[in-house]
């Protein structure tokens, strides 16, 4: 029979001194008394927040976002003029957060494991010079880097000195300017053609794989691939009266550059800055990654006949992810954090349109609540992400 | 659970109880700066003529000698403050949270300042409006002509609500460079990665004072806007506010009332005039309904001249920056600074 008395008490009856001398009833009840605590305490902040904010004559509350902006954007992913309302401005952050952290977890995932790669190489020279370049570029100041590379983009050729990148790309120290496409009636057909070129494309990668696993006869796949992902678009593209123009940038009085599509330097040295930094650690985690693989695994495959290059593809990397992901995972959550210096170099981010906001609403409870849930939520989604990326690389045991 | 945790969350709730009673009880503000021994003013990251380091790496200038007239009217020293810089974005939360005591960061005083983020400005120290500055090469004699032109704005301030304002009534176009600070406005403008830089018009002068080619740059006729600059200080201190106002209404009366950094502290011995008397402590009890010592005024004056000299001194016509006192003469000299009298 099973009984539900723990040993460490008497058991008749109920007596209060049990809360505290059964070890499973005292676990229940401390932290029971620390939710409370934390409780309290919060209710105390709030109480506290509250009362200095009534002090001081400030009131509290989302309102503020449906008010006009009134601040002028540079670089926006969507529609925005002056006269939107904050909670707009504030979306437009959002995205340039969300813009500038995926273009640089790309960049600095492709910089990291190239240099870790590297690093290892047999010569001395490259090696060396990837060492150098880690040390440097980990111990330097991120806001520092942001800074000179904007710098250093600043004195590519003024608006007056325009270089014309064959018939109608520009570059000058105001960005790289370049026409960008005009989508009229019709043109989600093309974009339908490619997004189905990709399925094909991706299901004709799979199947190939399979047929050489089953019967060891390699197709061309990869151009099959290619040609589905082009040809399908192009197609329909025409087919349906070529629904797609471009807009072609033109130069005002001034020399700028309007029409078209406009990567600024602020855009480019935040993200050269955010990529080579965490790029730098990347390669330390790739590197303690491939060494963490046994060198017995180099020899049997290279006494299977594989080549360099194939080892490390096949045999090495596979091995070495396993250690290197959930380290990778951080590396993207700091990069994602470490953007909102953008508004060092006028990028406005998330975090810079929050503070022009706090400057001229006033709310800055309600922002930096705001900038809690938006990088806990970011931060969230790419931990999901990883982690299913991270199990779903995990060594199956056969 | 082992008794291990058990005890880490007892540690956990301690210092939670603990962080909770730590935070003290509000108290006055001139208590606050007077058991620190030092007065915490909130300046410029940098500008010429209005907050930049001389020679011997101490911070001085027109907003800073405000700083030093409040230190030594209240500490007796000014050299007693201690300098944060501060962006126009960071500004407001560091006087709200009470990181600073004052303000004077050439801030426009508004409405929504005043009255919605909690602030009380204690007065004008320098009547301003926005402007713009471009190079003369472009050919533009005045900002309507500017459409399409990429701006260069710092954030955080009055100025970019103003040029997005200016640009849509006159239903012109352009591209915002929003820059944090001065210096790297700077930067981006001299770079020509924006047509024109736009600020407060002193701030133009003292950006323009910088430059080596300065007669390659014009600044364009139009005042956009009314740039009332002052120091402030929180809302809901009254005594704190009066004391910081006073200061400053010290300074203009000293001009208006002939009272120098050279001759303060012979006057103080006490003159024929009443209100020069009530000013410097010898007559009445003024320094004691401020809560202040009787030679309050006497070392606000000492620390940098009056009103005149600190303008004459830091952005006259004789300094790089070159500014006329214009609006910033005294109401009986054709402008419109005023102070109200000592009685
Ligand atoms: N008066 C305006 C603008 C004040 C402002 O920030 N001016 C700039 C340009 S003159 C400045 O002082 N910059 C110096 C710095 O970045 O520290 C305001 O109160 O919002």
């Amino acid at each position: 029979m099973a009984s539900t008395n723990s040993p460490a008490g008497p058991a008749t009856g109920f007596n209060i001194w049990r809360l505290w001398t059964d070890e499973r009833h005292r676990g229940i009840l401390s932290q029971a008394i620390v939710v409370i605590l934390v409780a309290l305490a919060l209710v105390w902040v709030a109480d506290n927040t509250r009362t200095n904010l009534d002090n001081r004559g400030l009131d509290i509350g989302f309102d503020f976002l449906a008010d006009p902006a009134g601040i002028g954007i540079g670089v926006s992913l969507i529609e925005y003029r002056s006269t939107d309302t904050w909670l707009r401005a504030m979306t437009v952050g959002l995205l340039n957060t969300v813009l500038v952290s995926a273009l640089g977890i790309v960049a600095a995932t492709a910089i990291g494991f190239a240099a870790g790669i590297m690093r290892l190489l047999p010569n001395w020279l490259i090696r060396t010079i990837i060492a150098t370049w880690v040390e440097f570029t980990r111990n330097v100041p991120l806001l520092l880097q942001i800074i000179f590379w904007w710098t250093l983009l600043l004195s590519l050729p003024t608006v007056r000195e325009t270089l014309r990148i064959g018939d109608s790309i520009f570059l000058n120290n105001s960005g790289i300017t370049g026409p960008s496409p005009v989508f009229e009636p019709g043109a989600s057909a093309v974009l339908i053609a490619l997004a189905a070129g990709v399925a094909a494309a991706w299901a004709v990668l799979n199947w190939a794989r399979k047929r050489q696993a089953a019967t060891g006869e390699r197709l061309p796949a990869g151009w099959i691939a290619l040609g589905l992902i082009v040809l399908l678009p192009l197609a329909v593209y025409f087919a349906s009266g070529e629904p797609i123009s471009w807009d072609t940038p033109t130069a005002n009085r001034f020399g700028r550059l309007r029409g078209g599509l406009t990567v600024t330097p602020e855009l480019v040295a935040l993200w050269f800055a955010l990529s080579t930094y965490t790029g730098a650690f990347i390669s330390e985690i790739v590197r303690a990654g491939i060494l963490s693989v046994s060198k017995g695994q180099t020899e049997a495959a290279g006494s299977l006949g594989l080549k360099g290059w194939q080892t490390t593809r096949l045999i090495i990397m596979p091995q070495a992810l396993r250690v290197i992901i959930p380290p990778l995972t951080s590396q993207f959550l700091n990069l994602t954090k470490n953007s909102s210096l953008a508004l060092a170099v006028g990028f406005q981010d998330f975090v810079g349109i929050g503070s022009q906001a706090q400057n001229q609403t006033g709310q800055a409870i309600e922002i930096v609540f705001s900038w809690m849930v938006v990088y806990v939520s970011l931060s969230l989604l790419t931990s999901a992400f990883m982690n299913w990326y991270n199990a779903r690389i995990a060594l199956v045991e056969r | 659970m082992k008794i291990k945790s058990f005890t880490g969350m007892a540690a956990v709730a301690g210092i939670l109880a603990v962080a909770g009673m730590a935070v003290p009880a509000h108290a006055a503000t001139l208590d606050d700066v007077k058991s620190a021994g030092v007065i915490k003013c909130g300046i410029n990251t940098g500008l010429a003529g209005f907050a930049f380091t001389g020679d011997d790496g101490k911070w001085t200038g027109f907003d800073v000698a405000y700083c030093r007239a409040m230190a030594a009217a209240v500490l007796g020293d000014p050299d007693k403050v201690k300098y944060v810089n501060l962006t126009g974005a960071n500004r407001f939360p560091a006087l709200q949270s009470g990181e600073i005591d004052v303000l004077s960061r050439n801030t426009t005083w508004t409405f929504s300042r005043d009255v919605d983020l909690g602030f009380t400005f204690v007065g004008v120290n320098y009547y301003d409006g926005q402007g713009f500055i471009g190079r003369k090469s472009l050919g533009v004699k005045s900002a309507k002509e500017l459409d399409g032109a990429s701006v260069c704005i710092q954030t955080g301030t009055t100025t970019e609500k103003n040029l997005a304002d200016f640009f849509r009534v006159n239903n012109i176009s352009y591209e915002a460079v929003p820059i944090e600070t001065n210096s790297e406005a700077r930067t981006a403008y001299q770079a020509e990665r924006c047509d024109v830089y736009t600020t407060d018009a002193s701030g133009l002068a003292a950006t323009k004072s910088t430059f080596e080619d300065a007669e390659k740059h014009m600044v364009f006729p139009e005042i956009v806007s009314k740039e009332p600059l002052g120091p402030l200080v929180r809302q809901g201190d009254d005594q704190w506010a009066d004391i910081a106002r006073w200061v400053l209404n010290a300074l203009i009366s000293a001009e208006e009332l002939g009272v120098t950094q050279a001759n303060v502290e012979e006057l103080a011995k006490g003159s024929k005039n009443p209100e020069i008397n009530r000013m410097l402590g010898s007559e009445g009890s003024y320094a004691k309904m401020l809560g202040l010592e009787k030679n309050w005024a006497v070392n606000a004056i000492k620390a940098d001249g009056n009103y005149a000299e600190i303008f004459e001194k830091f952005v006259g016509p004789k300094t790089p920056l070159g500014l006329e006192r214009g609006l910033n003469a005294l109401y009986k000299d054709g402008g419109i600074l005023y102070s109200p009298p000592f009685r």
